[in-house]
């Protein structure tokens, strides 16, 4: 069942008379079944995978659990009898047993991951060949497989580290691996997060609602008004003959659907938890805002990469081996070796989630790219602040547009990497942009031959304004409760008119046109 | 506590780790500041701070992070 | 309190329901200037088309194209009505025909033998033309269990694997595009529809003569398919059991050309189950069939003069061998048929205006 159905609007619908209706303390079960519901409706074959993630972890979770309980209740009956010394070694005894469990647990399931990555979705000999078909746009489909696992084994070693509770019931476990807004594309919770909403009773709440649906039909504008009526336009200026400026063109348009498509699909889902009471962390700050890489990435996809940073950019430059060879480093080259175990760790973190988006060369250049612009902008932070520093005009807001501005562009070529399958292709094109400068594809006619009509600019255009003077208004303070402050007919006929504009504007179904009715033989 | 300090200013001058209490909630130390601090922190006191260690919590402030230190160096 | 909450609640849902109803009304296309066949199925609702005709025909443009009900009544005094629709489907002709007897019991149901031909909705092509002819048939229809299982039997794969079902329940999720294309016809439009046809007969007054033999290609396999003889079955069936006797006919149209290996299909199958079969392609001589002056397509499809021939000589086996009665001496159907006659005369005079008109400013 996708988001964008009517199925699931109504799905959603009785779920919440359900969940509302019925004595308050099943609604976690009730959440349950409609969860697996819904996964069904993806496929009774994908079942035994998320059951598969769900067990493993949870009898990991049990055994790590009971271990501790274990080495609690034997630290402190024999207090007296074991020396400081062997404690320790009591101690370090059961973490080892935990993490081996741990270990055994997170292979089992990034096998099976990779597995299916790199198997059922293309084969393994095409996996790092050209023709492979995959982009960012489909990535945790068809089952949402990246998203459930990666947020079952964040609580794995959560539990693992002392810093999450462990479950006794495994239906609750189903439940934290399985909720269904997060299965489509995320956002990955944190099981501290997100316990205190999911496992509890939530009263009816008529503004909670009012919000969330709010939030779904501002996500179902930016998916289906915005992003699915210019991906035609980027699926014709994919060509090869579309380069230089072309190619520039391109990259906006594709930071425009991207943006539609996963902003708006995370207010789906954020909205749908929202209907239900259950609050899910945030995915995007206003990403476009950002003034370099190395924010936009703390503001773009937040929750996978602070999963990324907690449980392997950590983890990797904290440990043993790189903290001696810091040690060493800093000693031959001063300052500048302190960071080479953090640029280790970058280097594998983005490699980590170049391969988690997907098996190609191409999210694996593109991991790379980021990694390589914001080491470089690591580096020349103090020059640049030697320049402002120099310069007056530094702390004017003209120069924080330019930054923008500048990150944006940049951002937009690192991910167009993203688009071809083919990697040359890619540098080919970035390569154009260096001396081929046919600006006048602009107005000589191109840009209406891609698919698109003055009718979809004009409905792009505005899109695009409105998502910006949103954005722009919702810099200090929620949008929707300060919307709440108007007056009551002007709410409402905002929203009325933007759930027409989705209605009329978006871009889905089959389009009428009459030239089909042209009458034949029949 | 002082050569704490010390380390954090080299970070980071305009701050005054004294007084600020937001310092990662208020994105004022990022990911390689703080990976750039536990390494420091290696250096200078031989204190091994773990990864599940590295939460907002224990960096906010230098206090915190000051006491996650003391309570590492004791076990 | 607790009801002004509700009120809160039930007002902005209210307003927004009737909004949406409304931009529905307006982009539904209305068939009322341009492809008038979309405009045919609902037209039957209307109160004077329906509960008292002895005989329904109901099929293709094979059958609203050549049949005309105002002649078989003022020959034969017969009242009648087609609810024909654009390349309509055996399984929709079959569940207009169960909806049909919602409304009235007829003696004769005439089903036209050449949608046999198509046993799937994607065996007729290009699945989005399908889908676009299968709109016209279904979206006139009212709601009911048979306009369900209609829409069911018709979608094509492309539908079915979109959740096509709500694009039919709600039509605004079909049409949402043609905003752009809103005009004067849809606001002339949008609570009411002009009469298109004649009792179904959808008027033709353009003489195209036929230029040549059509090429009879050899086909690699002539027999009809599963789904095909599954539905004339249903629709022997149904007529049984409402009593009402089922008549195929093959209409005169020269293409589609119409093999030997169906015909004997056909015969084979009305001689089986004891049915009236005429074809209508045999009897051209008989029927006065002139292809110079009575097509308006070259053959495909008779003009108003042709269909007044078929009527005249069909009405007479109607009479003969169905057995149904001359009505001419109820003063309330006279009244009322007195009606759709001056209507049809003034339709023909009008299109033969704007016929004559359109030769005018060729020549």
């Amino acid at each position: 069942m996708s988001f964008i159905s009517l199925s699931f609007l109504l799905f959603l619908g009785i779920l919440i008379i359900l969940y509302y209706a019925l004595p308050h303390k099943w609604q976690w079960v009730i959440l349950l079944i409609a969860s697996y519901v819904f996964y069904l409706f993806a496929g009774v074959k994908y079942l035994a995978f998320i059951l598969f993630t769900t067990i493993t972890t949870f009898l990991a979770i049990r055994f790590i659990d009971g271990r501790n309980k274990l080495q609690k209740e034997q630290l402190e009956k024999r207090k007296e009898m074991m020396s400081k010394e062997a404690k320790k070694a009591y101690k370090k005894q059961i973490k080892a047993q935990n993490r081996l469990v741990m270990i055994i647990c997170i292979v089992l399931n990034f096998g099976i991951l990779f597995f299916c990555k790199a198997c059922l979705v293309e084969p393994l000999h095409t996996a790092f060949s050209s023709n492979a078909t995959f982009s960012f746009l489909t990535i945790g489909l068809p089952m949402g497989m990246s998203f459930y696992m990666f947020q079952s084994i964040g609580y794995l070693i959560d539990v693992y580290r002392g810093k999450a509770e462990a479950l006794t019931n495994p239906f609750k476990m189903a439940l934290f691996t399985a909720f269904f807004p997060q299965l489509v594309q995320g956002p990955i919770s944190q099981f501290n997060e997100l316990k205190d909403t999911l496992f509890s009773e939530h009263a009816f709440d008529r503004r909670q609602l009012a919000f969330g649906m709010q939030r779904m039909l501002w996500g179902f504008f930016k998916k289906l008004v915005i992003a699915d009526r210019i991906a035609v336009a980027i699926g014709t200026l994919k060509g090869a003959e579309y380069t230089g400026i072309s190619f520039f063109v391109l990259t906006v348009f594709y930071a425009v659907q991207i943006y539609g498509d996963f902003t708006g699909g995370i207010d789906i889902a954020i909205g749908a938890a929202e209907t239900l009471g259950i609050k899910l962390p945030e995915n995007f700050i206003r990403p476009f805002f950002s003034k370099n890489i190395a924010e936009y990435w703390r503001r773009w996809h937040i929750t996978l990469n602070e999963w990324m940073k907690r449980y392997i950019f950590y983890p990797i430059t904290v440990s043993q081996p790189m903290l001696k060879l810091s040690l060493k480093t800093r000693s031959k080259l001063g300052k500048v070796g302190m960071r080479i175990p953090v640029y280790i760790g970058s280097l594998l973190t983005w490699l980590a989630t170049g391969v988690w988006h997907g098996f190609n060369l191409h999210f694996i250049v593109w991991g790379l790219l980021n990694c390589f612009v914001i080491v470089v902008s690591e580096e020349l932070a103090p020059l640049y602040k030697k320049f402002h520093d120099k310069f007056a005009f530094s702390n004017k807001r003209g120069y924080d547009v330019w930054q923008i501005i500048r990150m944006f562009l940049l951002m937009n070529l690192i991910r167009a990497t993203d688009l071809f399958n083919d990697v040359g292709e890619y540098f080919t094109k970035l390569g154009s942009l260096a001396y081929q400068f046919n600006f006048n594809v602009l107005w000589d006619g191109t840009m209406m031959n891609l698919g698109l009509s003055v009718s979809d600019y004009i409905i792009l255009g505005c899109g695009v304004v409105l998502m910006f003077l949103v954005s722009l208004f919702g810099r200090s303070g929620s949008v929707r409760e300060k919307m709440e402050k108007w007056n009551i007919v002007l709410r409402y006929a905002v929203i009325i008119a933007l759930l027409l504009v989705v209605v009329l504007f978006g871009s889905y179904g089959i389009g009428f046109d009459a030239s089909k009715f042209i009458y034949n033989q029949f | 506590m002082q050569e704490l300090l010390g380390i954090l200013e080299g970070l980071h001058p305009e701050v005054d780790f004294n007084t600020c209490t937001n310092l990662v909630d208020g994105k004022i130390l990022d990911s390689f500041d703080i990976v750039t601090i536990v390494a420091e922190v290696n250096a200078t006191f031989d204190v091994a701070i773990p990864a599940e260690e590295l939460i907002p919590e224990n960096f906010n402030s230098a206090q915190a992070l000051w006491a996650l230190i003391e309570r590492l160096d004791e076990e | 309190m607790k009801k002004r909450v509700w009120l809160k609640i039930l007002i902005p849902v209210l307003i927004t329901v009737l909004i949406l109803l409304f931009v529905q009304q307006l982009l539904m296309p209305k068939y009322m200037t341009e492809t008038k066949e979309g405009a045919m199925i609902s037209e039957y609702y209307e109160k004077d088309n329906h509960g008292n005709n002895d005989v329904v025909f109901v099929g293709d443009c094979e059958v609203y194209e050549n049949f005309s009900p105002v002649t078989l009544w003022n020959e034969y005094g017969i009242t009648s009505y087609i609810r024909g629709s654009a390349q309509q489907l055996i399984w929709q002709t079959y569940y207009l025909m169960e909806e049909t007897f919602k409304y009235e019991n007829p003696k004769v149901m005439v089903f036209n033998v050449l949608e046999m031909i198509y046993d799937t909705p994607e065996s007729t092509g290009d699945s989005e033309k399908r889908e676009a002819y299968n709109r016209m048939t279904l979206d006139g229809m009212k709601w009911s269990k048979e306009k369900w299982n209609s829409i069911a039997a018709s979608m094509t794969k492309q539908e079915k694997e979109t959740d096509g079902y709500w694009s039919y329940i709600f039509p605004i999720l079909r049409y949402h595009e043609r905003w752009s294309e809103v005009g004067a016809e849809d606001f002339r439009y949008l609570f009411h529809r002009d009469a298109v046809t004649d009792n179904g007969y959808l008027m033709q007054v353009k003489v195209n003569p036929v230029l040549g033999e059509f090429n009879k290609r050899p086909l690699v396999d002539y027999s009809f398919g599963e789904n095909s003889w599954k539905y004339l079955d249903m629709i022997k069936d149904l007529c049984k059991e409402h009593g009402t006797q089922l008549v195929l006919v093959k209409a005169p149209s020269l293409s589609p050309v119409w093999y030997d290996e169906w015909e004997t299909q056909i015969e084979e199958y009305a001689a089986k189950n004891d049915l009236l079969y005429i074809n209508f392609l045999e009897k051209q001589e008989e029927i006065g069939i002139d292809w110079n002056q009575d097509t308006y397509d070259r053959g495909l499809h008779l003009n108003v003069y042709g269909a007044e021939k078929l009527s005249i000589y069909f009405g007479q086996i109607l009479k003969e061998e169905c057995g149904i009665e001359d009505h001419r001496s109820d003063t309330e159907l006279s009244a009322l048929w007195t009606n759709k006659t001056k209507a049809y005369e003034a339709r023909k005079e009008q299109l033969l205006l704007e016929y004559q008109e359109e030769l005018d400013s060729e020549q």
